[in-house]
């Protein structure tokens, strides 16, 4: 058995301390830099990658990611409303939520497979930002129906826009075009403080994981339940799909960990004004305080064990 | 000193609105506005702003009382019955009578 990650030990220090109500609390400044410079440093390490091994995304592997982004949604919706017995708008918020990504899962997956040693396609950086944006839509439209009166032009702005995408996209890009001799004046600040810099944002979200905690009171066993086992349902259709379009093995582990992760970022602000009689507090708990906690700690060490069952 | 009386508008609300908020002020024809972040307790519990999702904002417009009781209106209209929101009227007294 490996010895823990230190970062997740970073993570469940700032969750005891939230739940100890200890007097600890990154500023909003520092909580923004940090998550700015992990993204910027996946989209450089993604874009320096593909400079040295000059590969695209093939059109078969896009489909494949578009069809899970749209599609995750769907189960998630019907658990929720069936099974969580949610409105119809709560449950559309919740599938919108899982179904699309969170950065942060997928930066304690890079930290994993680093320490693992585990190669993965130089291109994943691209399918976060491929999968963050379908589910959302997929969820106002069970929420709404087709042609429900979505001012759908300036939603889609502000998704496509939005700081993950942006930052991912443009770290991408300046990794690409500098090239690995390139970038190597900032690889210090971006490459070798990496960790150091997921340390920061692990113990933050430690603290506003349990912050969130503290407001699971309804539907608190439907939320737990589905908080952990929707993930690894999705996990498993990850890893199917990744193994179905010939990923590395390595490449359907981050697949099925994405498919895993729940947003809590671009989809509570998207569905706050695109379903705002949505509750927002249900599925921001749900995937906060319990799905970013079990992927990082027991998830990805459990999807590991999927893919390689699954995949020869 | 001369003072004029106006009306101020406070709107305490959620910072996932801000954008929206400050389109609807500037079609209402606000002037100006200025907005700070905020956080507190309510009856939709506590809201913190060290994490921007769970945010609050508020809003101050200083304006003549007409457009003050519009914008009231309007966001009352469009935002009470879904989001977390507070809005309040006060007299203001202020300096420069073309400004506001």
């Amino acid at each position: 058995m490996p010895a823990i990650d230190p970062v997740i030990l970073f993570f469940i220090l700032g969750a005891l301390a939230g739940l100890a109500r200890a007097e600890l609390r990154l500023p909003a400044a520092i909580y923004e830099f940090v998550s700015t410079l992990l993204l910027l440093a996946i989209g450089l390490k993604g874009g320096v990658e593909l400079a040295r091994a000059g590969e695209g995304l093939p059109a078969v592997e896009l489909a494949a990611l578009l069809a899970l982004g749209f599609g995750l949604p769907l189960p998630a919706f019907l658990a929720g409303r069936y099974l969580g017995r949610l409105s119809r708008a709560d449950a559309a918020s919740l599938a919108a939520h899982y179904g699309s990504v969170s950065v942060g899962t997928f930066a304690v997956l890079l930290s994993y497979l680093g320490t693992q040693g585990i190669t993965y396609e130089a291109r994943a950086p691209v399918w976060v930002v491929v999968l963050e944006v379908p589910a959302i839509l997929a969820g106002i439209l069970l929420a709404r129906g087709i042609g429900g009166g979505i001012a759908w032009s300036p939603l889609l702005r502000e998704l496509l826009l939005g700081r993950s995408i942006v930052l991912l996209l443009g770290g991408l890009a300046i990794g690409w075009i500098s090239g690995p001799e390139g970038t190597a004046s900032i690889q210090p600040l971006f490459f070798g403080l990496f960790k150091g810099i997921l340390a920061l944002f692990l113990l933050e979200m430690g603290l506003i994981a349990a912050t969130q905690l503290a407001a699971l009171r309804r539907n608190a066993v439907f939320l737990v339940l589905f908080g952990v086992l929707m993930p690894v349902a999705s996990a498993l259709v990850g890893t199917l799909l990744g193994r179905s379009i010939g990923l590395s093995p390595g490449g359907v582990l981050v697949l099925a960990t994405l498919a895993a992760s729940a947003s809590y970022i671009a989809a509570p602000t998207a569905m706050r004004t695109a379903v705002p009689e949505a509750n927002p507090a249900l599925p921001l708990t749900a995937s906060l305080a319990i799905t970013f906690p079990f992927n990082i700690i027991v998830g990805i060490p459990l999807y590991q064990r999927l893919v390689e069952a699954l995949v020869p | 000193m001369q003072e004029y009386k106006r009306r101020m508008v406070t709107i305490v609300t959620e910072a996932a609105l801000e954008r929206e908020l400050v389109a609807e002020l500037d079609a209402l024809g606000a002037r100006g506005f200025t907005i700070t972040d905020a956080r507190g307790k309510g009856s939709r519990g506590l809201r913190q702003s060290d994490w921007a999702q769970a945010g609050n904002i508020r809003v101050e417009v200083i304006c003549d009382p007409e457009l003050a009781e519009r914008i009231a209106d309007r966001v009352r209209e469009r935002y009470y019955d879904h989001y977390a929101m507070i809005v309040f009227l006060q007299d203001v007294g202020v300096l420069r009578e073309d400004k506001f």
